[in-house]
């Protein structure tokens, strides 16, 4: 072998060895998730039965049940939904197609960039300040919800933007010339054609919320809760209730952060059969998101 | 123009019959856009609720607490009897916790995102940016016990010494629950560095490692300093995993292997007790957080410095 040889050798085989390396990097991150859940259904499996999805938290770790929280988790989304959703999408839908290029529509977008990274659990302040001692809402679901809309606003509004950028302006333009006016084409073209991205925007987005611990510490969530929120219903008149918004709340995580946190080790079990249920409940709301973007990819064709 | 719109029939009787059909266009369309612009504006309503709770009771606090000493104190103790107010403690529990993080993240977030924006097949990359997803979306708490009752127990097989809270199986554990971050973002960003560069690079003979390292990666470098930045931010507000790894005791330690609270971890604890709304210790959580939030905001504006700086223009 000539010197020249030897060194494209040399080059090639680091080259391989790069390749190598980084494969076995990427592995060892999906290791890492394959040990986490593993370690969960290890500890917790055991522990899932009909008695633990339908039982209150107990002193005794082996009657102890998590309907509380399930059912916390699910109204606090409920609310967290109708917050962020509306406002989220009508956000986006105003900077991408109304909004004026001017040094107001700048400050919201870098507002937003900006609110994006802002940690969680300063949301939780905020929310315990303002939500909580000066608007009197209380330590209740209507706090927690609120809470969580606000934190995932900013996920709302960028995932509705790049869904809307995503329909071609010539959409636009046909409608204009056929006399539509601007908020008859969006609603009519734009938003229909931009449903795909929007609702997998929304999913990830909630399922960030059902996952937040941190927030809900703040404002006061109880660890503890024996009894079910007053049902959304009435037997009078107009037979809906809004009672339960001002109850005390718990949710999933919650639940699980009290158990983790004792000594006892029999609590540790609720502690991973809780995690396998809130990761359950993560892990199908990503799975609907992914499954939706690739039906609507498939479906439109520009 | 053609046809007189005031000439069309009207049909609808409503508030607005009297007027012209064009200007009750008009105002419909107004009237929507009005309130499309209203809910882009709560989240600047958002911005200002923050930074003002946050100042207004961290007000509250410096009134009664001097800034000299919250600064320079060297114990965070507030609500002992022998109270101190030194936030230092916090800080450089969360800056150690951040640093073994990134020590994690950087490098297998930037590992990742080159082998697959330079080597990965299309149906590895399919499959595998999915998975890496998930590995985000697990909930922190998640995190945390797995941070509590898998990784310290696994380190205490190697370091029999290490107590059971401690700050290195905590930013381990973040470490990892940010490489997707890293790596989703600085992948975006190697991949939208034109062909022609990397084609040029192999013209020339270089080895598809050298251009990955020498062309690809500076020329991403705007994009990549953001996935960075991204990064850091999730680092120093993470909460649960140091919340429940890492210890609630305040301890001024540059130690890894030693127990400490962030100041994340200190306002959680602050709010599982019963603290009375107006008292200092109510007002320290806000102080921490705001120093938070500025926290987050230095390295935020670090990251936008840096990324301007290394803005590539083809």
């Amino acid at each position: 072998m000539t010197p020249i040889q030897q060194k494209i050798a040399r080059r090639k085989a680091l080259d391989r060895f790069f390749a190598f390396e980084g494969l076995m990097v990427m592995t060892a991150a999906l290791l890492v998730l394959l040990v986490l859940v593993g370690q969960l259904m290890f500890d917790g499996l055991s522990r899932l039965s009909w008695q633990f999805l339908t039982s209150f938290p107990s002193r005794f770790p082996a009657q102890a049940g998590i309907v509380s929280a399930w059912v916390g988790t699910i109204l606090v989304m409920l609310v967290t939904a109708m917050a962020a959703i509306p406002l989220g999408v009508g956000a986006a839908i105003y900077l991408e197609e109304y909004a004026p290029k001017n040094w107001a529509t700048e400050l919201i977008e870098i507002n937003i960039a900006n609110l994006a990274g802002v940690p969680s659990i300063v949301y939780g302040l905020m929310a315990l300040g303002l939500l909580v001692y000066q608007f009197r809402l209380g330590q209740s679901f209507l706090t927690a919800g609120l809470t969580l809309g606000m934190l995932i606003l900013p996920m709302v509004i960028i995932a509705t933007r790049e869904a809307i950028l995503a329909v071609p302006p010539y959409v636009r333009e046909a409608a204009y010339a056929l006399g539509a006016t601007k908020w008859q084409t969006v609603r009519d073209h734009v938003v229909p054609y931009s449903m795909g991205g929007m609702l997998t925007g929304m999913i990830l987005a909630l399922s960030r919320a059902v996952g937040e611990t941190a927030p809900l510490i703040t404002v006061g969530a109880l660890s503890f809760i024996a009894f079910l929120p007053h049902p959304p219903w009435q037997d009078n008149f107009p037979y809906v209730s809004f009672q339960w918004l001002f109850d005390p709340f718990t949710v999933m995580p919650i639940q699980m952060f009290n158990w983790v946190s004792r000594p006892q080790e029999e609590f540790h079990v609720n502690a991973a059969a809780a995690g396998l249920i809130l990761l359950a409940m993560t892990v199908v709301m990503n799975a609907v998101a992914i499954v939706i973007r690739a039906r609507f990819r498939k479906r439109i064709h520009w | 123009m053609g046809v007189n719109v005031a000439d069309m029939p009207v049909e609808k009787k409503d508030a607005l019959s009297g007027v012209s059909p064009r200007l009750r266009f008009r105002l419909k369309e107004r009237a929507i856009e009005s309130l499309l612009q209203l809910a882009a504006l709560t989240s600047v309503a958002i911005t200002l609720g923050i930074v003002g709770i946050l100042s207004y009771e961290s007000f509250q606090f410096f009134s009664q607490i001097s800034i000299i000493d919250f600064l320079t104190d060297r114990q965070w103790t507030p609500l002992f009897a022998d109270a101190h107010y030194g936030i230092l403690p916090l800080v450089t529990g969360t800056l150690v916790t951040t640093i073994v993080a990134l020590l994690v993240a950087i490098p297998m977030g930037s590992l990742i995102a080159i082998y697959l924006s330079e080597y990965a097949s299309r149906s590895v990359r399919e499959f595998v940016k999915p998975a890496l997803e998930l590995l985000s979306a697990v909930p922190t708490v998640v995190y945390g016990y797995f941070a509590l009752l898998f990784v310290t127990p696994a380190l205490q097989q190697l370091w029999p010494g290490l107590p059971g809270f401690n700050m290195l199986s905590a930013g381990l554990v973040i470490g990892m629950m940010i490489v997707p971050y890293v790596s989703s973002v600085s992948e975006d960003a190697m991949r939208a560095v034109p062909t022609h560069l990397r084609e040029g690079a192999f013209a020339l003979g270089a080895t598809r490692m050298q251009t990955a390292l020498r062309v690809v990666f500076p020329s991403a470098l705007s994009g990549i300093t953001a996935a960075y930045v991204l990064g850091v931010s999730r680092a120093i507000g993470e909460t649960m995993v140091v919340a429940i790894a890492a210890g609630m005791q305040p301890t001024l330690t540059l130690n890894p292997l030693e127990p400490a609270a962030t100041m994340t971890a200190y306002i959680v604890q602050v709010s599982l007790g019963d603290v009375p709304h107006g008292s200092v210790a109510y007002q320290t959580i806000f102080a921490t957080g705001l120093m938070l939030l500025l926290l987050t905001l230095l390295f935020n504006i670090a990251g936008h410095v840096l990324k301007k700086r290394y803005r590539q223009v083809y």
